[in-house]
Order: C-alpha cells, then structure tokens, then sequence
C-alpha cells in the first residue's frame, strides 16, 4: 500500500487526480488551478495599468476595459485568492491538528470541482460573445443593464464555485470541530488552524446573502423576475445590501488565513512562541464577528442617512483594535526572537509595513463624511490592494515557499525567492501608495481612460511601472517552481529545522493516510515541546499502530458538477435558443442522478492492515 | 493653501488636537498634500466649507495614522536590528514567552483612545453634512432662501434643473457662491454618483430615490485655469463612464441672479447666414431631443443646450471648438462609446452630415449663449 512511492502513467495519474479524496492531492488541485486563475488575473490586470499608463490611450476599448476590469476582480478574489488559501488548508490543517483526512473527503473533492467548474465557466464568457462588465460588484442598474451573456456568466459562474466554497468552509469547520488529536484542545490549536476555522465560520454566514442575490440577479435575468427592477417595484439597493452582507466578511475569509500564515512565519523563524497566544485567538474571533457589523461603510454615499452612516463609521473603526492587537502581538513575537530571514521569514517582515499602511488608510475612510471625498475614487483602489496585496498576496506567496516542501518534499529556490519578493514587493509599492494621491487629486475608479493635463500623468505611469516589477517578481516565481519540480531533490521532514506545529513532525513525502498512529498533544507548539525533550521518535503517540480505515476514489464528484456546468449553459441561453430548456433538465438530470447512486450506492471505503502499516517505512 | 487649520475646525475640537500635540504634525501633513493636485479638481484644494471640513478630516486621520505607524515602524526596525540570528547566536533558544497582560492592556486602550479622538469629528460631520433641514425655508414672500439643483444622471450627461427658478441647463452647473447650494440627485437610468471633488464628497444617484445633500463654494471659478471646476462621475455605469465629466461654473450671487435672469428672458436669435442655416438644419434633425431655451423644467431627451456656447467643453470632455463639435455630431458611438445620442444616419436621411451642414451646425451651436 505505499502508494505515493510508485511511478505511475500519465493516465492513470490523471484518473488519480480526477477520482482523490485525499486532502493532499485536492490541495494540489487548488493550488495549480487558483496559481492559473492568479495568471489569468495578473494578466488582465497588466493590461489594465497599460491602458493607463499614458492619458487618451486607445490600446482596448471602452467596453473592453469594463470587461477586464471586472474579469481582475472577480477572478482574484474568488478564482484565485480564495482557492489558494483552500489549497493551503487543505493541505496544512488536517496535519496540524493530527487528523487522517478532513471530515467529509468526498465533499472536498466535490468543492473543488465545483469551483474548478464555476471558474471555468466563468471565463468561457471570454470566448461566447463577452465577459461580465459591471465591475466584481455587479451593482444591479447596470448589471439589469449590461447587454450580451456577459452578467449571466458571472451570476451562474459564481452561483456554482460559490456552492464549492460554501461546502469547502462547512467541511474544514466540521474537521476542526470533530477530528483534532487526543489532547489538540481548542487552545492548543496553531494560530493557521484557528484562522482557518474563524473564517470558514464567516463562509457559513456570508456565502447564503450572496447566493441569493445571485438567484435573484438570475432570475431577472434569465427568466424575466423583477427583484431589482425599480421599474416594477424592484430595488436595487437591495443587491447592495445582499452583496456587502457578503462582501465585507469575504475580506476577512481571504484576510484571516493570511493572518494565520504570517503567525506561523513569526513564531518559527523566531524561534519563539507566538506573544500573546490567547490574544490573537481572541482577536480573530473579534474580527471575525465584527466582519458582519460593518458592510454598510461601503455604502456611504448611497444616501443611508446620517445615523446609519455615524453608526457603521463607528462600528468600522472598532475592527481597528483587534487588528492592531494582532499587529503588536507580532511585534512582540520577533522581539527578543532569534531572527531567520528567510523567504517567507522576507514576506511576513514585508507584510507588517504594507499591511498597517493598507489598514490605516481603512481607518480613514470608516470616517464618513471623508469616505465621501475617498469612494469610489482611486484612493479606494489604493487601499484595498494594501491590504488584499499586501496581507493576503503577500501571505500566500510566503506559504508556497513555506509549505513547498510539507506538500512536494522539496525546497524553492531561496535565492530565487528572495528575488521574487524583492521584485514583487518594490513594484507593489510602486504601483499602489501613488494610487492614493490619484484618488486624492479627484480620480475615479474603473476610467477606461483619463483625460491629460488633469494633475494624473506622471503618477498612472509610475503606477504602471510598478506593475511591471511585479509581473517580473511573479514569472521568476515560476521559473523558480520548474527548477525546483525538475531538480527535485528531497529534503524530509522539518526542512526549516525550527518546526514548532504539528504538521513539520510528519515523515516526508507524506503517507496517503497522514500519521501511522495519530499524536499525543502536549501543549501549544506540540512538534518544539517534543524537540525540546529530546525525543527520538519524533513525537508522542496517543495509541498503537492498528487498521487505518480510508475512503475510496470517487468519480461522482467530477460528474455532480458537469451536470451543474452543463445546465448553467441551458439557464444561460434560455429563452433565446430552443435547446436551452431540454439542456438546463439534462444538466439537473446528471447532478441529481450522481447524487441518488452517491446516496443508494455503499461505499464503506478500505482498510489498510497493522501488518502493511508496520512494513510502510515511511509511516512512523 | 488659501486656508489654515482654525477656519477648519470648531474651537473645541482645536482644544482637543493641541492636547493631543498633532497641531505641528498636521501643519507639515496640510503643506505637504496640497502641493498634490489641480487646484480645480483635487479635494486637497478644498473650495467650500463642506470641502474643507473633510479635508480637515482627512488631515486629523492621518496625523493619527502617522503616530500608529510611527509607533509600530520603531518597534519593527528595533526588533529587526537587535534580535537577528547573526546577532543572537545560531544555537540561541530564545526564552519563550507568552505574552503580558500589561502590554495587551496598552495595545488595546491606546487604540481605543485614538479612535474616539477620531469618532467624534466624525459623528459630528456626518450629520452636519447630512442637514437639508434649510431646504425648504422660504421667506415673508414665499420664495425659497436657498438655491436647490435637481441632478438628473443620464447615460452619459447631466442635466441640472432650478425648479425655484424656473430654468434647466446641462453639463455645466451654474451657482451661486458663499451660500449653501441644496440638491436633489437621481438617476435616469443606470446609477451614477455625482462628484465635485474641490467642494466635497460624492453622492450617488440612485434609480429609486432622491438623494439630498448640499455643498458650498468659496469663490468664483472665473479666477482658475479654465474658469470651472471640475465634476466627474463616480460610479461605473458603463463604457463610457470615464467620459461622464461635468463642469461647474460658480458666480458671486448678483452674478448669478443676472446669470439666471438671462436664462429665463434670453430669445436666441441665429446670427448671420451660416448660423441661420445651422438653425433650419438643427430644427429638423436634433431639437426632438435638444431644447435651446434655458427657461424650463427637467425633461429633455438630451442635453439642454441654452448654454452651448458658453461651455468649457464639447459632449461633457472634447475641447471646445467647433473641430471636436463637428466630429462629435457625425460620430458620437467613435467618441463616447454607448451613448444614447443617435448617430447622423438616423436623422439625416441615412447620411452623415456633410461638411457644408456640419459647419452651419456649429456656427449655430456655439453661437448658443446667455453670457455673451
């Protein structure tokens, strides 16, 4: 049963991966497609700062520009950002708590394809007459408004990888809860676990306002509802309302794991444990909370009234102190530490910097009567590329070269890395902090061009330039990965040698099933307290090596959501073309039919032996 | 900067920054950010008290925001130089601690206490900028005391009615100054946000309410470069929304009451033959959607065009002369893509204008004025 070792064809490699279960390989699986949909993003962003880096430039046109734009945004956040950081969870968190697999393997394998499709689907809109050209908020007039499929492809895109994540977060949530090691109590839980948990708790409660406000948006769409068609006694603040009820806290879905990487980064390469444990627990808990309280401050200038806005400007400004409290605590960590400055050691002392200067400028536009002179202004596109570029960005870039060789049992480049991080982080900053005195200088955001002579020349250019740098730091980043995949020399466990958290004490490469015998916990930083004490053994073990029970492979995944895929082009086109009803049936008629075998089929999965487990020298 | 820091802010809250000792840091913040910017476009050269309160806003926060990073840069570069691995030692464990309460304490309080500083000007504008109650006055006569403008946002242009006086134009504002000017905002079609950066924060039109707010001017923008401000459009509403631009023109107010009376009694009259022409040609073609006389109300497919001949700009963003308005005419989809403004073929018999009907049109056009 060692399977990892055996050299395998392309085909049957390929099958593997279409049918796992394992949290491993599906982190893979959203690593490689979210890094796919980040190039995508990267490159429409790149054609963006082009447009805008010479005033009355003419390189895409008006409509195309709105198309990109949204394409940028929404490709990010919910192609890339977020399913990067699910790869990262799925690939660290049932290590670090000691579990065999997450709760549901079969619902993770069917998030990921629901989001693999959605994202998909969302840009074949490229190819079939149009992408989406409302903005990533899709404000309802004009999305009502926007001629072409282009709407309807973000609407059933996002509705279907939404559904992934949402099922994403219930399962890590139901991981957390019910699968950590003897003596893993809550407490003891790594801050990434933590953070992961908290924001999958955020998916639970903003993933609902956000699928039904795309139904809605579907609905008046493709089969003539009127939710937010004033005309007939619609109303389009309400899409507003459904979109920041899930917008705000979505921030915090991508911020919080970003949190939770850097604390990890802190603590080991310190060589110190996180200052303030029981306070940065606290403190995501408190973001988390108050993530939902403030969804309004995106609302400001819609005409709320003055005791709605006083109120979410206060309320905005609250999320400042446990955020803050975070920043300190981080401080404190490295203070008194032994400092490695490695390469995400490099991302997470770059991150404190670019973080606080995205942060406070969120202070200043939860003052209201301000934010009236900053919304929707480029000011705005400052700041939030701050904290979502430099927090979430940052974060992820540190955990690939972090968690390289926990997931493929090799080590990037450090070289390289450093470069990458120099590159991405000046051209960052280059392309940002002027962007800030553009919105200040009376420049609105999404401008497919700008007039000269208007004060913007010189700093759109230089914001441009920036984004050259970045483009650069990035596409040493690959060539770094090829070197590495082609060199593949591997390092075992613990590479950083400073490993505080569960998953540095597991055998490289990986078992199939994790742990031979699950650990014993024994305090925070379980994997230090056990290299502390001179333990021989790597860790403590709460039982003896026994039968490991393992799910089977599963195709019904895969099929679910080409069912679902499929239908979305019968929603798409109906009304318009005769087939589209018999599609969007058939579609259904796959997804509900894999769903009654997945019920009426048993499957009880495997056993894998004491006796194969005792030969399986990798499994100790 | 024309302003300093005491017309800004109520005296108490003067007392509340000199205790805080940020006075000198926000005079080297104001200095340093209005050297940013057109001095007709950018809100860091605020023209009217709304303007100037936000900007002091922004001022405050900073200063605030500069102490928390001040703060937290000491104690990362401290840390990052002393507590090196090269420094400390390769086989150095260092003592593990768990945190302090004290210091939590501190981290959370002093937060807290910057934030109430900042929340209390900020409570403060928030319903200040929000008052219209002074809409609706009226004096012994029944005449309103103040000037409201009702904005009509459309794909891509705007119109601005005075319903109290009787007049509506387009594109280019007209108010008076030293006095609050109240509007009312809505959309026509998709939403839109209305936006003069120099004299204070947006506010968007929306398709099902009307939105009131009122902003102020100091002076008459016939002392800046172009003799306007400028407005823009803040929120997407299309391919066009880059071009959504507007103008506002302010007058001192015995200014404006001319201004306005010329509006409602001006009779334009073509002059000379090529404008003659240029009217006939306007007459069949363009007045179902354009309507040459000031006086009126709201209503207008397109934009009013009373006012042609004084504006700063042709279509809301081409210069203004009569190269862009012959081009603009004969292919407005090329210019401001999505506009509704139909293209000549469809209102000249399946033909483009020709050269000798374009120049009529604007000899006409430009001669549309109530200044001159």
């Amino acid at each position: 049963m060692s399977s990892i070792a055996k050299k395998k064809g392309f085909g049957a490699t390929l099958w593997d991966y279409l049918t796992t279960v394992d949290h491993k390989k599906i982190a893979i699986l959203y690593l490689a497609a979210g890094s796919l949909f980040f190039v995508i993003g990267g490159i429409e962003a790149m054609l963006i700062r082009i447009q805008l880096a010479q005033p009355d430039n003419d390189f895409v046109s008006a409509g195309l520009f709105n198309e990109i734009i949204t394409m940028h945004g929404t490709t990010m956040i919910f192609l890339a950002a977020m399913p990067i950081l699910f790869g990262f969870m799925n690939a660290v968190m049932p290590l670090q708590i000691g579990a065999r697999d997450v709760a549901f393997p079969f619902l993770n394998a069917l998030g990921f394809w629901l989001f693999l499709f959605g994202g998909i689907f969302l840009n074949l809109s490229w190819f079939m007459g149009g992408a989406p050209d409302a903005g990533w908020t899709s404000y309802a007039s004009l999305s009502l408004a926007s001629p072409g499929h282009g709407i309807d492809f973000y609407a059933l895109g996002l509705q279907i990888s939404g559904a992934g994540t949402y099922i994403g977060g219930i399962n890590f949530l139901v991981t957390i809860i019910n699968m950590r090691a003897p003596g893993m109590t809550y407490m003891r839980m790594p801050l990434f676990t933590w953070t992961t948990f908290v924001a999958s708790a955020l998916i639970l409660f903003a993933f609902p306002p956000l699928t039904i406000g795309l139904f809605f948006l579907i609905f008046d769409r493709m089969f003539g509802g009127n939710f937010f068609d004033h005309t007939m006694g619609g109303n389009t603040i309400i899409w507003e309302h459904l979109f920041w009820i899930f917008g705000h806290p979505e921030v915090y879905i991508l911020i919080l794991p970003a949190f939770g990487i850097f604390s990890e980064i802190f603590a080991l390469f310190s060589r110190k444990r996180l200052f303030g444990y029981s306070s940065m627990v606290f403190a995501t808990v408190l973001i988390g909370f108050l993530g939902f309280m403030v969804w309004a401050h995106h609302m400001f200038t819609v005409g709320l009234g003055p005791t709605a806005n006083a109120i979410f400007a206060v309320a905005t400004m609250a999320i400042a102190v446990p955020t803050g409290m975070k920043i300190f605590n981080w401080l404190l960590t490295i203070w008194g530490g032994s400092i490695k400055v490695t390469t995400p050691m490099l991302y997470a002392l770059g991150f404190i910097p670019s973080f606080v200067a995205g942060g406070v400028t969120g202070i200043m536009q939860a003052a209201a009567p301000l934010d009236y002179q900053l919304h929707d202004s480029y000011f705005i596109v400052a700041h939030f590329h701050y904290v979502i570029v430099g927090g979430v960005v940052l974060a992820i870039l540190a955990a690939v070269h972090l968690y390289w060789p926990l997931m493929f049992n090799q080590m990037l480049n450090e070289t390289l890395g450093k470069w990458t991080f120099w590159f991405f982080f000046i051209g960052f900053h280059c392309t940002f902090f002027i962007q800030h005195f553009l919105g200040l200088m009376g420049m609105p955001r999404r401008v497919f061009t700008f007039g000269a002579n208007q004060g913007w020349d010189t700093f759109n250019l230089i914001s441009s330039a920036g984004a050259a740098l970045m483009a650069i730091g990035v596409i040493i980043l690959v060539i770094n990965i090829i070197i590495t995949v082609v060199k593949n020399v591997p390092v075992g466990n613990d590479p950083w040698e400073d490993g505080r958290t569960l998953e540095w004490a597991i055998p490289q490469p990986v078992p199939f099933y994790n742990f031979k015998q699950t650990p014993l916990v024994r305090g925070l930083d379980t994997f230090w307290i056990e290299k502390q004490e001179g333990n021989k053994e790597g860790m403590t073990y709460a039982e003896p090596v026994s039968d490991i029970h393992m799910p089977n492979n599963s195709f019904i995944p895969f099929v679910m959501t080409i069912g679902l895929f499929i239908a979305a082009f019968g929603a798409l086109y109906n009304g318009e073309k005769d087939w589209a009803i018999p599609v969007l049936v058939l579609g259904l008629a796959i997804t509900l039919g894999s769903m009654a075998v997945r019920s009426i089929k048993d499957d009880h999965g495997f056993h894998i032996h004491k006796e194969d487990l005792m030969n399986d020298e990798g499994g100790k | 900067m024309k302003t300093t820091m005491k017309e800004g802010f109520d005296l108490a809250m003067m007392k509340g920054l000199k205790k805080w000792r940020l006075f000198s840091l926000l005079a080297a913040l104001t200095i340093f950010l209005s050297g940013c910017g057109e001095e007709y476009l950018s809100t860091l050269t605020p023209a009217g008290q709304v303007g100037r309160d936000q900007f002091n806003l922004l001022l405050l926060s900073s200063a605030i925001m500069a102490l928390v990073i001040i703060v937290v840069v000491i104690i990362y570069v401290v840390a990052l130089v002393k507590f090196r691995r090269k420094k400390v030692g390769e086989d150095v464990i260092p003592k593990q601690v768990e945190g302090s309460h004290t210091l939590e304490i501190v981290w959370t309080v002093i937060p807290i206490l910057l934030l109430i500083v900042l929340a209390i000007p900020t409570v403060y504008y928030t319903y200040k900028h929000a008052d219209v109650a002074a809409m609706d006055q009226v004096d012994e006569e029944g005449n309103k005391t103040n000037v409201t403008v009702n904005v009509k946002a459309s794909l891509y242009w705007w119109e601005f009615e005075y319903p109290d006086l009787g007049i509506v134009t387009a594109q280019e504002l007209v108010v008076p100054t030293d006095q609050k000017v109240y509007f009312n905002l809505k959309a026509a079609d998709v939403k839109h946000s209305f936006w003069i950066p120099t004299a204070g924060g947006k506010m968007d039109t929306n398709v099902e309410n009307v939105n009131q707010f009122y902003l102020e001017f100091d002076d008459a923008s016939a002392s800046l470069e172009q003799g306007v401000f400028y407005g823009k459009c803040a929120e997407l509403c299309g391919p066009s929304h880059a071009l959504m631009d507007f103008k506002v023109k302010t007058l001192e107010p015995e200014d404006f009451n001319a201004w306005v009376e010329t509006m409602k009694t001006n009779e334009h009259v073509a002059e000379g033959e090529l404008a003659s022409q240029g009217e006939e040609i306007f007459n069949t073609s363009c007045i179902a959607c354009h309507a040459t006389s000031g006086a009126g109300t709201t209503g207008g497919m397109g934009p009013n065009l009373a006012t042609f001949g004084d504006r700063n700009r042709v279509a809301g963003f081409m210069s203004h002369d009569e190269e862009s308005l012959k081009e603009w005419i004969n292919n407005p989809q090329l210019y401001k893509p999505g506009n509704l403004m139909p293209q000549p073929e469809t209102i000249n018999d399946g033909e483009k204008f020709s050269e000798d009907q374009l120049d009529a049109l604007a000899a006409y056009l430009m001669g549309l004025s109530v200044e001159k």
